[in-house]
C-alpha cells in the first residue's frame, strides 16, 4: 500500500513536470518560430507604415525604447548600486539595513502599473503632457530595488580578506570599496544591472499613460515617445495581419535581450569569486 | 548567516572544552589559555597590541567571512566591524571623505523608503476626490441605471464609480490561476528537488528563470493568438457540455476571452515564480531531516511528506502568496484576454475586468477629474493590497530560509 502511494506520487510529480515543461517549451518555440519568420531588415530601419499599407518596421519604437531605457538606467543603476553598497558594506547587521532589504523586496512586488500611476502624477500632471521622461522615471524606479538587491548579494560574495588587505595598505575606505570590493564584484553587478534592464525593457503597463507611444520618428524625450512593448501591445490588438507580424518580431527582439541577460547572469555566477551568488 | 556563524563558532569552542569534563585540571588550563590569549593584547604595549590584534581576526575571519565575526568567543555581543577595520578606519586623513561616502550610500539605500512613500503620497493625493465622496463604499456600492433599471457599476459619463466589478474580476482571475498553478508548481518543485536526475536540474532551472523574465505583453500576445482560439474552439465547448450544470460555464460569450482565459495565462505566468521559490525553500530543509525519516523505514513519498513538506510548509505558503501578489497586479497579459467590461458575471467564460486592467485601459483617456480619481483610488487599493501580500510572503519565506548561507539556495 505504501509503496503504491509512493509510486503514484512519483508518477504525479513527473506528470506535473511534463504538463508544465512541455507547454512552456512549446510557447517558447512558438514565439521564436513566429518571431524569426517575421523579422527582417525593414523592422529595424523603417518607421510604421500608415494604416492599410504593408511593410514598415519599428525603428522609432526601438529608438524610443533605447532612450527611455537609457534614462531609466541613469536613474536606477547608480542609486541601486549605491543602495547595494550600503547594505553590503556599511549597514551589515543593522536594523536599518534589514528594513531597507525588506522594503526593497516588497517594492519589487508592487505592480508595475502602480509605478506608472506614480510617475503620471509626479511628472505628467505637473508638465501637463505625456512624455518620455515620465516613462523613464517609472522604469528607473522599478530598477532600483532589483539592482540594489543583486548588487548586495554580489558584494557579499567578496571575501573579507581582500577588503582588509586594501585597508591595511592605507587605502581610504571609500577607495577600497569602489576600486577593490565593487571591482571584484563588478561582473556580477554588471550582469545584475543587465537583468534589471532586460526586465524593465519588456514592461508595458507603466508606459501606457506615461510615454504613451508615438507612430512617428521622434527623438524628443519631452514629448510622447514610442516604445517597443507598447507598440507590441497596440499591434497585437489591431485587426491587421501585417501589424501582428511586426508584434511577433518585436517580441523576438525582447526575448533575445532577456535570454542574453539571463544566460550572462548564470555564466558569471558559475565561476570565480562570485560562484554561488544567486 | 551571522548568527549561524557565531553559533558554529560557539559549538567549536564548546567541543574543544568538553574533554575538560573528564580531566578537570586540563580543562582549567585550557580555558585559562584561551582567555589569556584573548586578553593578551590588552596587557601589552600599544605597538604589540596592534600587531597581535591584526593577527587574531585574520585567523578568525578567514574560514567564514561573516559580518559578525567576533573578536573573542563569548566576549559580549559580536561587533558589526572587526577590531582591525575599526582601527584602520579611524586613522589617517581620509575620515572626511569616508564619512561623506558612507552618507551618500546611506542616501541611496534610503531612496527605497522615499520611493514607497512617494508612491503612497501621490496616489492618496490624486484619489482625494473619490476618497472623500465615496469612502470605503467605493469598493462595494452598486448603482442603478435610471433608464433600464439594471445594475450599473461604472459610468464615467455620469461620474458614478464603483470598484466592485474590478475587485471581483481580480479575485476570480487570481484564485483561478492559483487553483491551476499551485498543484503543478509544487509537483514540479518536488520533482526537481527530490527525484530529478542532476543532469536535468540545471536546464530546467534555467528554463524557469527565463520564463519568469519574459515580459507580460509577450505572454499576452501568445494568449491572444494561441490560447484564446484554443479555449474558444475546444476547451470552452467541452466545459459547457460537461460542467454547464454548475452555471459556472455558460454559453453566452463566443469570443473565448474572459475570466478563464486570464486565469490560465496568469497561471502560466506565476508557475515559474511559485515553483522556483518552493524549490528554494525545500532545498533549505537539512538533509539530516530526510535521512532521519528514511532511516525509520519511510518510502520516498513519506520522506517528502514528513521530512520536507512539513518543515518547509510556511515557506511554501509564502511562495504561493508571493505568486498571488504577482497575479493580483499583473496587467498587460490580462488586459489582452479578459475582454474589458465593467460587469460581474457568475460564468467563468464571461468577459470581465480587473483592477489593473481597468487602469491600463482607461487612464490615458479618462474623462474628467472624478474618473481619474476613481482609477487612482483603484491603483491605491492595489498598492496597499500588494504591499501587504508581499510583506506577508517575505516574512513567511524568510522564516524558513533564514540561517542558511546564501550558497545553499
Amino acid at each position: 500500500m505504501r509503496t503504491v502511494a509512493d509510486g503514484v506520487v512519483t508518477g504525479l510529480a513527473i506528470l506535473a513536470t511534463v504538463i508544465v515543461v512541455v507547454p512552456l517549451i512549446a510557447i517558447f518555440a512558438y514565439l521564436i518560430y513566429k518571431g524569426a519568420s517575421s523579422l527582417n531588415v525593414a523592422f529595424f530601419t523603417k518607421v510604421p507604415a500608415p494604416v492599410g499599407e504593408t511593410g514598415g518596421g519599428m525603428a522609432n519604437a526601438i529608438l524610443g525604447s533605447a532612450m527611455v531605457l537609457a534614462l531609466a538606467s541613469a536613474i536606477g543603476v547608480p542609486i541601486g548600486i549605491g543602495g547595494g553598497i550600503f547594505l553590503a558594506e556599511f549597514g551589515r547587521g543593522t536594523k536599518l539595513a534589514a528594513a531597507i532589504r525588506f522594503t526593497a523586496d516588497v517594492l519589487n512586488g508592487v505592480p508595475s502599473i502602480v509605478m506608472g500611476l506614480a510617475a503620471y502624477s509626479l511628472i505628467v500632471v505637473p508638465m501637463g503632457h505625456f512624455s518620455g521622461y515620465a516613462g523613464g522615471v517609472a522604469l528607473g524606479f522599478m530598477m532600483i530595488p532589483t539592482v540594489c538587491r543583486t548588487s548586495e548579494e554580489m558584494l557579499l560574495m567578496v571575501p573579507h580578506a581582500i577588503r582588509e588587505a586594501a585597508l591595511g595598505l592605507g587605502v581610504p575606505n571609500w577607495r577600497s570599496v569602489l576600486s577593490i570590493t565593487v571591482k571584484t564584484a563588478s561582473p556580477g553587478i554588471i550582469t545584475g544591472c543587465m537583468l534589471a534592464f532586460a526586465r524593465v525593457a519588456g514592461e508595458t503597463a507603466p508606459l501606457v499613460f506615461t510615454a504613451l507611444g508615438n507612430q512617428f520618428w521622434s527623438t524628443d524625450l519631452n514629448q510622447p515617445i514610442a516604445a517597443l512593448p507598447l507598440q507590441i501591445y497596440v499591434y497585437a490588438l489591431s485587426p491587421y495581419d501585417d501589424w501582428h507580424r511586426l508584434a511577433w518580431a518585436g517580441s523576438l527582439v525582447l526575448i533575445i535581450l532577456i535570454v542574453f541577460a539571463v544566460s550572462l547572469v548564470r555564466f558569471v555566477t558559475s565561476r570565480g569569486v562570485l560562484k554561488g551568488a544567486s | 548567516m551571522a548568527e549561524a556563524d557565531a553559533r558554529a563558532r560557539e559549538g567549536l569552542t564548546r567541543k574543544k572544552a568538553r574533554p575538560g569534563r573528564i580531566f578537570p585540571v586540563l580543562r582549567i588550563r585550557f580555558s585559562t589559555l584561551v582567555t589569556s590569549h584573548s586578553q593578551f593584547p590588552v596587557s601589552l604595549t600599544l605597538v604589540n597590541a596592534n600587531v597581535s590584534e591584526i593577527r587574531i581576526p585574520q585567523v578568525q575571519t578567514q574560514p567564514e567571512p561573516g559580518p559578525g565575526a567576533p573578536e573573542a568567543p563569548g566576549d559580549g555581543p559580536p561587533a558589526a566591524i572587526s577590531e582591525v577595520r575599526r582601527f584602520l578606519l579611524a586613522r589617517g586623513n581620509s575620515a572626511l571623505a569616508d564619512r561623506g561616502f558612507s552618507w551618500l550610500m546611506l542616501l541611496c539605500g534610503l531612496s527605497i523608503f522615499v520611493i514607497v512613500g512617494l508612491i503612497a503620497y501621490e496616489l492618496v493625493v490624486r484619489s482625494e476626490l473619490t476618497l472623500h465622496k465615496f469612502g470605503l463604499e467605493f469598493f462595494f456600492q452598486v448603482f442603478t441605471d435610471p433608464d433600464t433599471h439594471l445594475k450599473l457599476f461604472w459610468d464615467p459619463v455620469n461620474a458614478q464609480f464603483s470598484a466592485r466589478p474590478f475587485v471581483y474580476g481580480t479575485l476570480v482571475s487570481s484564485f483561478l490561476s492559483l487553483l491551476l498553478a499551485v498543484p503543478l508548481a509544487i509537483g514540479v518543485a518536488v520533482f526537481l528537488t527530490e527525484m530529478c536526475p542532476l543532469m536535468l536540474r540545471g536546464p530546467l532551472a534555467f528554463l524557469t528563470e527565463l520564463l519568469a523574465a519574459i515580459p507580460s505583453v509577450i505572454y499576452g500576445l501568445w494568449a491572444v493568438f494561441v490560447l484564446v482560439p484554443l479555449l474558444r474552439d475546444y476547451v470552452n465547448p467541452f466545459l459547457i457540455k460537461t460542467l454547464g450544470w454548475t452555471t459556472l460555464f455558460t454559453d453566452e460569450n463566443p469570443t473565448g476571452l474572459g475570466y478563464l482565459a486570464s486565469g490560465v495565462i496568469l497561471a502560466i505566468m506565476i508557475l515559474p515564480i511559485i515553483s522556483s521559490l518552493t524549490r528554494e525553500v525545500m532545498s533549505t530543509v537539512p538533509h539530516s531531516q530526510r535521512e532521519a525519516v528514511l532511516a525509520l523505514g519511510a518510502t520516498r513519498w513519506e520522506m517528502i511528506r514528513m521530512g520536507v513538506l512539513r518543515n518547509a510548509r510556511i515557506g511554501i505558503v509564502g511562495s504561493i502568496i508571493l505568486g498571488l501578489g504577482r497575479a493580483l497586479g499583473e496587467t498587460m497579459a490580462v488586459a489582452m484576454v479578459i475582454g474589458a467590461t465593467p460587469e460581474i458575471h457568475r460564468s467563468l467564460l464571461a468577459n470581465g475586468s480587473t483592477m489593473a486592467t481597468v487602469i491600463a485601459n482607461e487612464y490615458a483617456e479618462a474623462v474628467g477629474d472624478m474618473h481619474l480619481s476613481a482609477l487612482t483610488e483603484i491603483g491605491l487599493a492595489l498598492f496597499v493590497v500588494t504591499i501587504i501580500v508581499n510583506a506577508l510572503a517575505q516574512v513567511m519565506i524568510w522564516a524558513v530560509t533564514r540561517g542558511t548561507p546564501a550558497q545553499a539556495r
